[in-house]
Parts: structure tokens; C-alpha cells; sequence
């Protein structure tokens, strides 16, 4: 960390030292100019993005039904968010998801991807691509539903795994408690597959030619070669695929509206999914913002963690 | 990187000093909501002018729920009827789903132009709600000029009645009227209760032997698939009605005197369902079979019973044709049937419209003789039945209407339980999945309930 944040001080100091007054003001000059282009976009920005989070974080502070006159709250909403089991289950569930969304999804499709290269000209590959890449165009409420009825008493899973003599296993897959979120969380996991693919079959396009020659001469294998010069040259890809499907995985919403609402019981619900039914369904706004609020934190957070995490890719 | 890494402090401070101003500027400004003593000024008194030809030109904003077919026919010709009446009114009709409306509905009627006529949703989460934030206003006059109030019978008329603070439910000022009536009951097959050599059974105890004895034969006793959450409501709620009896359930959901969840009565209701589920009268897997595939599944002659609402009677009657029956259970043999149910949410006139009087002209266009006959010939179950009303004797819907009258006219409704509380609905469906599941004991079931229930009494 402290390499890195020092790196670049180093790098301009001796360039800017000789001149540095001039090109000081000179650069300030410009550099407000520019700002006078953004400007346009900072208007839309705050009228339509950072005045909504004031708002959000300011009603997070009331007891407010939506209609009525609302109480002062202080931090009680933030409060019942550690204190109620029931919402603090939901972020741990979003935290399983993480788990089918972003961890199975890229270490599927970084193998695929290993292998798509490896096969060399395979025929219709394009086909298999898309094929791969549709769930992600695929409206979520269409994906849900069709899962729902794959996963259903009766449906295609259980009468294939009966069809093969295990019956036993058949079960209803998004009503049964230790079941639930681990089949909402597949559902994410076949969503996800498809965008870590395209993201990492172009990074491996952008891997030099060469060094995959200089890894066949070394006599490397295809297991050498994928940890020697095919993952070190997919780094970005990772970092960007893995913020990516983890936002995926903490603001799902739609997924468990349509599938399960939350349940059975509570075994799936999910922070996002509660802010829309406290707002809108139960009459706690305030609660519902707090949530919301909560929830952006977490993201910025892992966001920020992930970036951290990012290799210095420019360094090369 | 390296020109671009010093730059980004800034950058970051500029946003962050955006970021703080929103938010300083949103907590610096008032509370949300509107400001206290802000109320409308609603004329809620006065002499009713009940001939819309005189207003002048209007246009009415209506939003209903009534999208399945049978509602949505008869408010169409309704509508219709009305505006060939009075040429000068125009209706523009908004129809949402219930789900839809019940998320909807709050920020149509707080916002400057709301509708003028809406359904709100009986009980302490959507009417009381609106109530209390007087987006609502008392039509009581209107119930008087038309004769609402002699025609309803008063415990149907209680259902829309509210203190005007909107914390007391049942009692103080009227605020709307309904057009429909709906219970939820026992549907049963014809042939299947006959080849089963069973009666029809009339108490919760009779019917559970009859459930023992299909499921003894191999039969699938009840289609049940709370997948949706809602269906649990629904058979919990007509077992404690049966268990717990009138008097208590009442106290509950209207939360008048002493009751708790955890009273016997609950108990009891709660071990029945669990032993239920234990003993496979429900099936399997049911917490993941939608409510749709259930009421298909009975329709297809594939189980003895379906616990619903009369509401599903357009959806089984194509289907059975004659054998399908409904009936409603009393608490014990000899007493009337006790069952879960009551009317289609209430029309009500909102606080700002600015037609009030067209708006209960409109209204009583919908709940007169003529607007329930309306209702009537398109499938649903009017709230008053005229008396020249008469479905086909043998049919589902014949059985529908006398079990309707047995239960309103003997006083035999009981309230929706998730009425309740604001949050009753999401702790009741959830707590039902998880009791029928065996990971709740019905005691843990009931003192769940009682915590949501008791946390609302005191944040009152």
C-alpha cells in the first residue's frame, strides 16, 4: 500500500521540480475548464443522483410510514438493522450469494475460457459464446420464472433426477429451508457465467502471442501454461468481473421477488429485497432507507476493497 | 497512471463535498412527510347534491383492482352505463392488480393531484394508514343520502369504519363502501367425497377425520402450495377461527381488550395446522408449489379438498363443472358457519377530490340494486345479493351465495389476519412456511405473532 501511494509522488517530483510554479497555474486553469465541460453531467448527477441520497440518508433518520407526518429517529433504524435478526440474516445471505454469483462463475469461466483458447479454431464458437452470453440479456423476471418452474415439486430437475433413480434427492427445491438460497444462489451462478466468459475470452485475446510460445518452448504444459501466462494476463478481467457480480450478488432483488418472496420463511431474503418491501409494502420507509443506505455502504466498501486488491497492471 | 494517480484526491474531495452538501441540504430541510396541520380542507358536512347532470363537465379519476375478468366486465359496463347517464362525466379508469395497488396507492394519494375515487384495502395497514394521514375522507353523509347505511348490514358497514385518527378500526366515521362479498371456504369434489362413502363434513373436527380417511385411501386430502406466502393466511386463519372463536380473533385483529396470539385458542389452531403438515395432509413439498398450481391440481381432480376464497369459483367452475361444491365449517355441529372473509376492498371518496359529489353518486352507482346485479352477472359475488339474483341450483356459485348469506347475515365473518399490524402479513406468511415446515413449534409460532402484535400496540 505505501509502495504504491509513493510510487507516483516519486515519479512527478523530479519532472515538476524545475518549473513548478508555472506549470502549477497553468495546469489549475485548465483543469477548471474542464470541470466547465463536466459541468452539464455534475447537474444531472447531483439533481438526479446525490440529492436522492441525501434525501435516502435523511429519511433513514425518521419513523415514517410514507404518508403520514414522520417522527425523529435518531440512528434507531440503523440500530434494529444489528439488532433484528431478520435483517442482519438478510446481509448474511447476500454474503452466500457472493459465493454462487462471483467466486463459482469466474473460477467456471476462467476454465472455459483456458479451454475455448486452447481448442484453437473450434467450430461455431460465436454460437457457443452467445448461447453462454444470454442469460445476461434475458430479462431477470423471465430468468426467475423459468427457474422457478425448473425448480418446482414437479418440475424438470426433480423429474430428471426421479427419471435417474434419485429420488430421494428430489425435493422442492425453492421451498425447502436448506435448499432455498443455494438454488436462488445458482440461478445467479448460470447468470454470471456467461459475462466472466466474453469478459475473459477478450482478455486472453489481448495476452501476446508470444508469451504463450515462449511458455510451449519452455515445455510447459496446458496446467503451466494457464497459471504461468494466461491468469497473470487476466487480472484486470478478474477485478473487473469480480465487482461486477458482487454488486450482482448484494443488490439482487428481482430474482428472489419473483421466486421465492423472501422465503420460505425468511430463508432467502435479502437486504434489497427489504427495502423495497418495507417502503412499499409494510409502511417503514425510514427502516427501508436505512437499509438502503447500509446496503450502498457495503458496496462501496467492497468495491473499494476489490480495487485495492487490483495489481498495478499499468506497471507493466 | 502517474499524471493520473495525484489528480485523484481531489477529484475525490470535490465529490465528496457534493456528496455532503445533498445530504446537509436533505437532513437541513424538513421532516419527511407532510408537516403537521397541513390538513385538507375537505368538506365533510353539508347537503349532498345527488344529480351529477348538474356538476357541470367532469372528469372522474377511478383507480380499481378488478382485473380479473369477471370484476373488471362488470366495472367496465358500469362505467360505461354511468357516463351514458350523465354525458357531462368523464371516468378515467386506473386498474391495477391488488399487489399492485396495495404498493401504488400511497404515493397516488399523497401526491397534489390524487384520484378521486379509489379501493383501499380494509384494516390497519392501507385504510388506517390513509386515515391517519387524512388522504381519506368521511362518507358518512353520502351513506345517508343514499341509503347506505340501512342497506349494508352493520358489520359489513364496521369493516369501513375508523376513528378519525385512524387508530381505532371499526368504530367512528365511514369511509367507503363495497360492491363485493367474498369468504374463504372449504371446496370439495363431489364424486370423490361420495366414493369415499364420506358426508360433507360441517365442523373442524369432521372435516379432519374426512382428510384422516383420504389420505388413509391414498387420496391427496388438501391441494395446498403456499409458494406465495398468501395461502397460509388463508388456511391457518380458517382454523383459528374455528379453534380460537369469534370473540377472540376479533379482540386480535381489531386489537380491542386483552387477547394474545398466545392464547389457547392460537395454540390450538397452530398445533392443528402443524399436525397436518406432519401427518401429509397438506402433500409435499407444498412450500414450493405455487398457490395456482394447488387450485389446478384440485381442479384436476387430484386431491378431495382446496381451502380458498370464493373468488376462485371462476376459476373451478369451467373446469368441474357440477362437481365441485363449497361449503364453510361452524366451530361446532348445529352452530353457523365462522369463516375468514368479508368484502371487496371499500370504494372511498379521497380527501382532495374535487368533485366529492360526483364521486358518491359514482359510488352509489357501483353498490345500488343495479350496480350488485351487474357484478352479479359476471361471476362475482355481490356484497348485498338482490333478491332476484339466483344462480343455477347445483352449481359452485349457488352453494357460494348461501354459504355467504349463512355466514354475513349470522354474523359469522372474521376479519383478514393480517389486518393486524402494518407488518402482520410478512410475520404471519413467514411464520406459517416455517410452523408447517417443523422448524416452529406452534408455540414458538404464536409468540412470534404476538411480538410483531405487541410492538405495533406500543408504537401507537
Amino acid at each position: 500500500m505505501a509502495a504504491t501511494a509513493h510510487r507516483p509522488t516519486a515519479r512527478k517530483r523530479p519532472a515538476g521540480a524545475p518549473t513548478r510554479e508555472p506549470v502549477r497555474r497553468r495546469g489549475r486553469v485548465i483543469q477548471w475548464k474542464g470541470y466547465l465541460y463536466a459541468l452539464p453531467a455534475l447537474i444531472v448527477l447531483t439533481v438526479f443522483l446525490l440529492v436522492p441520497l441525501g434525501q435516502l440518508v435523511q429519511i433513514s433518520l425518521f419513523h415514517w410510514d410514507g404518508i403520514s407526518v414522520s417522527t425523529w429517529a435518531g440512528f434507531d433504524n440503523y440500530t434494529e438493522i444489528a439488532r433484528d435478526p431478520q435483517l442482519r440474516a438478510g446481509f448474511l445471505h447476500s454474503f452466500v450469494l457472493i459465493l454462487f454469483f462471483s467466486v463459482i462463475p469466474i473460477a467456471l469461466a476462467l476454465m472455459l475460457a483456458a479451454v475455448t483458447t486452447r481448442a484453437g479454431r473450434l467450430r461455431g464458437v460465436s454460437v457457443f459464446r452467445a448461447m453462454i452470453f444470454l442469460p445476461q440479456v434475458v430479462a431477470m423476471v423471465v430468468t426467475a420464472t423459468a427457474w422457478t418452474a425448473i425448480y418446482a415439486p414437479d418440475g424438470v430437475l426433480n423429474t430428471a433426477l426421479r427419471a435417474i433413480g434419485l429420488e430421494a434427492v428430489a425435493r422442492p427445491w425453492l421451498g425447502d429451508f436448506s435448499t432455498a438460497l443455494p438454488a436462488v444462489g445458482l440461478i445467479g451462478t448460470w447468470l454470471e457465467i456467461g459475462l466472466c466468459l466474453v469478459l475473459f475470452i477478450a482478455g486472453i485475446g489481448q495476452i501476446p502471442a508470444e508469451l504463450y510460445e515462449a511458455a510451449k518452448l519452455d515445455g510447459a504444459g496446458a496446467v503451466r501454461e494457464f497459471f504461468a501466462v494466461t491468469l497473470p494476463g487476466l487480472r484486470g478481467q478478474i477485478t473487473v468481473a469480480l465487482t461486477l457480480t458482487v454488486i450482482a450478488a448484494l443488490r439482487t432483488f428481482d430474482l428472489v421477488y419473483v421466486a421465492t418472496h423472501g422465503g420460505p420463511g425468511n430463508a432467502t431474503s435479502l437486504p434489497a429485497y427489504e427495502v423495497y418491501n418495507r417502503a412499499f409494502g409494510t409502511g417503514q420507509v425510514g427502516s427501508a432507507c436505512a437499509i438502503a443506505v447500509t446496503l450502498t455502504a457495503v458496496i462501496l466498501l467492497l468495491t473499494f476493497l476489490i480495487t485495492k486488491v487490483q495489481p498495478q497492471e499499468d506497471e507493466t | 497512471m502517474a499524471e493520473r494517480t495525484p489528480r485523484h484526491p481531489r477529484r475525490r474531495l470535490i465529490a465528496a463535498a457534493a456528496l455532503a452538501t445533498g445530504v446537509l441540504t436533505g437532513v437541513a430541510a424538513c421532516s419527511p412527510g407532510p408537516s403537521g396541520g397541513s390538513a385538507t380542507s375537505a368538506k365533510t358536512s353539508g347537503p349532498v347534491a345527488t344529480d351529477p347532470a348538474k356538476a357541470g363537465k367532469v372528469t372522474l379519476t377511478v383507480w380499481d383492482q378488478n382485473t380479473d375478468p369477471g370484476a373488471d366486465a362488470a366495472t367496465e359496463a358500469l362505467n360505461k352505463a354511468f357516463m351514458a347517464k350523465y354525458p357531462n362525466v368523464t371516468i378515467k379508469r386506473v386498474s391495477r392488480s391488488f399487489a399492485d395497488l396495495k404498493t401504488t396507492l400511497k404515493l397516488a394519494l399523497s401526491s397534489a393531484n390524487p384520484p378521486d375515487v379509489v379501493q383501499a384495502n380494509q384494516g390497519y395497514p392501507d385504510m388506517g394508514a390513509f386515515v391517519k394521514a387524512k388522504l381519506l375522507q368521511p362518507v358518512d353523509r353520502y351513506a345517508k343520502a343514499y341509503g347506505w347505511d340501512t342497506a349494508f348490514p352493520s358489520q359489513l358497514l364496521d369493516l369501513n369504519r375508523f376513528t378519525p385518527d385512524g387508530k381505532t378500526w371499526e368504530t367512528g366515521d365511514l369511509y367507503g363502501v363495497s360492491q363485493t362479498g367474498e369468504i374463504i371456504g372449504v371446496y370439495y369434489n363431489k364424486a370423490k367425497l361420495k366414493s369415499l362413502g364420506l358426508p360433507l363434513p360441517t365442523t373442524l373436527g369432521g372435516f379432519e377425520s374426512a382428510l384422516a380417511k383420504a389420505k388413509a385411501s391414498g387420496l391427496q386430502p388438501l391441494s395446498y402450495g403456499d409458494a406465495d406466502k398468501s395461502p397460509g393466511i388463508h388456511i391457518f386463519g380458517v382454523i383459528q377461527a374455528l379453534a380460537a372463536g369469534k370473540p377472540e380473533v376479533r379482540k386480535l385483529v381489531f386489537d380491542e381488550g386483552d387477547a394474545k396470539w398466545t392464547d389457547s385458542g392460537t395454540l390450538k389452531a397452530a398445533t392443528t395446522l402443524r399436525r397436518w403438515a406432519d401427518k401429509g395432509y397438506l402433500g409435499s413439498g407444498f412450500n414450493g408449489k405455487s398457490k395456482d398450481q394447488a387450485v389446478d391440481s384440485f381442479g384436476r381432480g387430484k386431491s378431495l379438498f382446496l381451502l380458498e376464497g370464493t373468488w376462485q369459483s371462476a376459476v373451478l367452475a369451467p373446469k368441474m363443472k357440477k362437481n365441485v361444491g363449497f361449503t364453510a365449517l361452524s366451530p361446532a355441529a348445529g352452530q353457523p358457519p365462522l369463516t375468514q372473509g368479508g368484502e371487496g376492498l371499500a370504494w372511498s371518496v379521497t380527501a382532495k377530490s374535487k368533485h366529492p359529489d360526483v364521486a358518491g353518486a359514482y359510488i352509489d352507482f357501483l353498490v345500488n340494486k343495479n350496480g350488485m346485479k351487474a357484478a352479479a352477472t359476471h361471476g362475482n359475488l355481490p356484497a348485498i345479493p338482490p333478491a332476484d339474483y339466483k344462480p343455477t341450483p347445483g352449481t359452485v356459485d349457488a352453494d357460494i351465495l348461501t354459504r355467504w348469506k349463512a355466514v354475513s347475515e349470522k354474523d359469522g365473518l372474521l376479519p383478514y389476519l393480517d389486518y393486524t399490524t402494518p407488518t402482520f402479513y410478512d410475520t404471519l406468511t413467514a411464520a406459517v412456511q416455517e410452523l408447517t415446515a417443523g422448524h416452529l413449534t406452534p408455540k414458538a409460532f404464536t409468540s412470534r405473532l404476538q411480538s410483531d402484535y405487541s410492538s405495533f400496540q406500543n408504537s401507537r
